[in-house]
């Protein structure tokens, strides 16, 4: 190119010297900022921590136990004076059992979740940025269990443990281990072969550094938002798992158990039957319509 | 474009010695399919490639697309394994016991590539992009993001705006600025620059050539340039190489390729540049036939089947980069891989 | 096209095996000899010991392992252990009311599911589109056995328009008993018709916002030949998805069935558990999570069928 040209492009068109502008704010400080301005998540959230608040401060907010029924008030309908959402069958206040249910049904569907996360998450990323035969190995095993419906290994774990909140907790670890692996593979084997991952290769530094710094921040993202979609699904399970009575026993309280206990009483009390049933859903539905919000905060693309 | 001194107290050799040697570099990768996913062929990227840079001087890589260009210089950076060849850095072999290791060299060898938004993490700001390697190194976070802004100054981006944005908010060209000052964060000698500037616009292009010849000029730098614009490459660099189908056909002088290309497919690459010179209108079809498979390259030369003088003998032997057959090679600087006397002379274009 | 079919089948191959040893192998994890699962505790040593030479289990576990497969692939479960009938004619028979209850639910909730889907897509932002994404996301949320509790509630219990429990008297045919479908097969469509409805929603709306799109109808087609277009490119992840949500409705049918007293797969596998009946509870299992991946593997394949990049 001619140097008329090249004199050109350096008198017309340096780059402008404007006045010092607000530095953007950092990336998930903006992902903090839409999620602040999105009603539905807002709603949702509130009324998630208001679910955790009554389950972790149940003695708070109830006044009876948990545990102790009388046979003269059992099955009362909603709106009983002195019991306002009715009793179970055995007599305890249902009010109260769903308080204090809400700590194993939270717990239940939480815990699952974030071991499978720390589990599946470091076996997904580290078969996703090695590769190879580590990746191939593990991608294999989980395509195994990959072959069951979730619910189906849940209980088969479930009914060979045996009952209990340790053990259902277990069986849906594994159970939620293999889709964890799997989105972390894919979304790290994506972010390794973006140019600036090579671009940190080229510059010496080591892998460990490479992940902390580059390929994490990019994956923790849509990793987050299938977690959190998991914990609703978590719940449901854990809950479907007492149900059948493989999960908490009784007399503890829990949801999936006071629905199956309740299941007789449906003909006798019906709205007071489909009560625990009523939690679930709204504490299922809360986590999933959170995760929506997650992810369109966190996609550049509907936000540009 | 040459000047270069010696005060790098990393030199070793002085300036007779090449920065940098490359012998018979090849890497060819196995194609899959079948039944058992076994191996069915090979795309013999990059086959016997050898060349050397010279301290200062800027060396341009030109070529048609997946002629090897790109696999050469992350051939060269590491970032692939290469199947043969050795890499030799001012004097000491790479990943040799004897030598440096490769990550001694990548200290000072860098790399800049041809897409700038991805070659950036969108979630980190310029200053901590460019300041990343460093700080891996061992330099404090303090000092290594104070280079940072002072890399940011050299490049031409105000390091009062530019330091704490992401990479959507820059342009094109902002953002190769900062994939420069990345690149020289670590204080590397030689810098390859694959593709760097073809995929900004052309005003913009014309400030990224003239920002890296300041560059070179005031961090002491040798450049490889690898491009498929033939304008840009004669504008920046003093020796240019030519690559066809993974091998090196044609290096010398820049001044001597452009004005006597030996090689047909030089003549052929040159021939294709539309003129806006109505006097020197580009009339017929340089080039015949399709350009050839990777993965089954011709034998002996791979130029041949699309060359209008090819011989018995292009087919049998690889032609070895030598000196022209008409004895003109400017001193031993000027080699083209060509069986035929004929081919090498045919009427030689003015650029 | 066809070596990918082949090659997909090769590799379903090793996963079938690691199904079937997953399955034999929970059964020894339990603590605790599997023999005393079976026995009641008060059995003597004799009887222990001749029961356990005729189960086999004083043998190598590999050697029971590979004598279990064998049997399995023939069709020989063994007996029930509660009630001394051939497991296989058990599993048929509950696998096949199972079916009904799948297929029926997959169709209902499939194509509410892809209508939802393409409307909400199709009026994207407004009302329709708020109203249906809000219906989908409940249909995903849903406990489904709480569902069906609900429901038999409202249709069975308050008002008695329709039968609470169970399949009918048996001897009539099937279609004369359509009422007892109806609330399981409503159920079990809920969730596929929330999970397809997302799908198809977020897909279509990719596919419109793509250039291409714009693209077609600049160059003059009218509506149909578009949507059409859309369909075409929207039908593999969807096909992909309705083929696992099919697996789990025949897998994870346990919840509804158990319900209604649906006497189908999965009520057989809640009975074996509390009834620790080993010989049907590992016959359930791998039958079901075989057709699973079968199922998957034809999924794969039709899809390499219709979009040719998968076939790499």
């Amino acid at each position: 190119m001619s140097q008329a040209t090249i004199d050109l492009a350096r008198r017309e068109l340096a780059p402008p010297e404007t006045a010092p502008v607000q530095a953007a704010p950092g990336y998930w400080k903006a992902v903090g900022q839409r999620l602040l301005r999105d009603p539905v998540t807002i709603i949702v959230t509130l009324v998630l921590l208001g679910i955790i608040f009554i389950s972790i401060g149940a003695p708070l907010v109830s006044s009876y136990d948990p545990y102790v029924g009388s046979v003269l008030t059992r099955l009362k309908p909603i709106g009983t004076a002195g019991h306002w959402l009715g009793t179970d069958e055995t007599g305890r206040d249902l009010w109260t059992r769903l308080c204090y249910g809400g700590r194993l049904s939270l717990l239940a569907g939480v815990l699952p979740v974030t071991i499978s996360l720390m589990i599946g998450g470091f076996l997904g990323v580290l078969a996703g940025y090695a590769g190879g035969l580590i990746g191939t190995l593990i991608m294999r095993t989980m395509d195994v269990f990959y072959a069951f419906p979730s619910i189906l290994l849940a209980i088969a774990i479930c009914g060979l443990l045996g009952n209990g909140l340790s053990n259902s907790v277990i069986a849906l670890s594994v159970v939620f281990i293999p889709p964890m692996v799997r989105i972390s593979e894919t979304v790290t084997t994506q972010a390794r072969q973006l140019d600036f991952v090579e671009a940190a290769r080229a510059s010496g530094t080591t892998t460990m550094q490479i992940i902390r710094y580059h390929v994490l921040a990019n994956v923790l993202g849509p990793i987050l938002v299938y977690a959190t979609s998991l914990i609703s699904v978590s719940i449901i399970l854990s809950a479907g798992l007492s149900f059948l009575g493989l999960g908490v026993t009784p007399p503890q309280a829990e949801w999936g158990l006071m629905l199956n206990s309740l299941r007789q009483a449906i003909y006798v009390q019906p709205y007071v039957a489909a009560l625990p049933g009523l939690m679930i859903f709204i504490t299922s539905m809360c986590f999933n319509l959170m995760s929506d919000g997650f992810r369109s905060a966190m996609d550049v693309r509907l936000n540009k | 474009m040459s000047a270069f001194t010696t005060s790098d107290p990393r030199d070793r050799g002085g300036p007779a010695q090449p920065l940098l040697t490359v012998e018979g570099l090849r890497k060819h990768f196995p194609v899959r399919g079948g039944l058992l996913n076994r191996q069915v062929a090979t795309v013999q990227a990059v086959d016997d490639v050898s060349f050397s840079v010279r301290k200062g001087e800027t060396l341009g890589i030109v070529g048609e697309s997946g002629c090897g260009k790109s696999t050469t210089a992350r051939l060269l950076m590491r970032l692939i394994e290469p199947d043969a060849g050795d890499v030799v850095f001012d004097g000491d072999p790479v990943g040799d016991r004897h030598g440096i290791t490769v990550n001694a060299m990548r200290r000072q060898m860098q790399m800049v590539f041809q897409d700038s938004y991805s070659s950036l993490n969108p979630r980190m700001t310029m200053a901590e992009s460019i300041a990343y390697a460093p700080r891996m190194h061992g330099v404090s976070a303090r000092e290594s993001l104070s280079r940072a802004e002072d890399l940011l100054a050299q490049v031409g981006l105000n390091p009062r705006q530019y330091a704490r944005r992401y990479p959507h908010e820059l342009s094109g060209g902002q953002r190769q600025r900062v994939n420069i000052a990345r690149a020289l964060a670590l204080e590397p000698r030689l810098v390859i620059l694959d593709e760097a500037v073809s995929a900004l616009d052309k005003s913009i292009e014309a400030q990224v050539l003239n920002l890296l010849s300041e560059l070179k000029a005031r961090f002491n730098l040798t450049y490889l340039f690898i491009s498929h614009d033939l304008n840009v490459v004669e504008y920046v660099s003093d020796r240019v190489l030519v690559m066809y189908l993974g091998r090196v056909v044609e290096t010398g002088p820049v001044e001597s390729i452009y004005a006597r290309p030996r090689h047909p497919y030089t003549r052929a690459l040159f021939a294709s540049k539309p003129t806006l010179d109505p006097d020197r209108r580009t009339t017929e079809m340089p080039l015949t036939g399709d350009p050839p498979n990777p993965i089954n390259p011709p034998s002996g030369c791979r130029f041949r089947t699309r060359c209008s003088f090819a011989q018995a003998v292009c087919a049998e032997l690889v032609p070895p980069l030598a000196a022209p057959l008409d004895g003109q090679d400017d001193g031993g600087a000027h080699l083209v891989a060509c069986h035929v006397p004929a081919a090498q002379e045919a009427m030689a274009l003015h650029a | 096209m066809l070596v990918f079919a082949a090659r997909r089948i090769i590799q379903a191959i090793p996963i079938l095996l690691g199904v079937s040893l997953v399955v034999f192998g929970l059964v020894h994890i339990v603590p605790g000899n599997p023999i005393d699962l079976l026995m009641p505790p008060e059995a003597s040593p004799e009887v222990i010991a001749q029961m356990k030479a005729a189960f086999g289990f004083d043998q190598p576990l590999y050697w029971q392992y590979l004598l279990w497969l064998s049997r399995a692939l023939r069709g020989d479960f063994g007996l029930s252990v509660f009630n001394a009938t051939p497991v296989w004619g058990m599993l048929i028979t509950a696998l096949g009311n199972t079916f009904v209850l799948a297929i029926l639910g997959a169709l209902l909730g499939f194509t509410l599911g892809i209508v939802l889907g393409l409307v909400s897509a199709m009026y994207h932002g407004r009302w329709p589109d708020k109203l249906f994404s809000a219906i989908a996301t409940t249909g995903v949320s849903l406990p489904h056995y709480w569902c069906a509790i609900v429901l038999v509630l409202t249709f069975a219990v308050l008002h008695e328009w329709l039968p609470a429990q169970g399949m009918g008297d048996d001897s009539l045919p099937l279609y004369a008993r359509l009422d007892y479908l109806v609330l399981p097969v409503v159920t079990l469509s809920l969730i596929p018709m929330g999970v397809i409805g997302r799908l198809v929603r977020a897909t279509v709306l990719e596919i419109i916002s793509q250039e291409f799109v714009g693209a077609l109808s600049a160059k003059g087609l009218t509506r149909w030949p578009v949507i059409r277009h859309i369909c075409k490119n929207a039908a593999p992840p969807v096909l992909a998805l309705m083929g696992l949500q099919f697996g789990y409705l025949l897998g994870g049918s346990i919840l509804v069935e158990t319900v209604f007293n649906w006497p189908g797969s999965g009520n057989l596998l809640n009975l074996a558990i509390f009834r620790r009946d080993i010989p049907v509870l590992q016959a359930t299992i791998l039958v079901l999570a075989s057709f699973f991946v079968v199922l998957n593997l034809l999924v794969d394949i039709a899809q390499a069928a219709i979009d040719p990049r998968i076939r790499r």
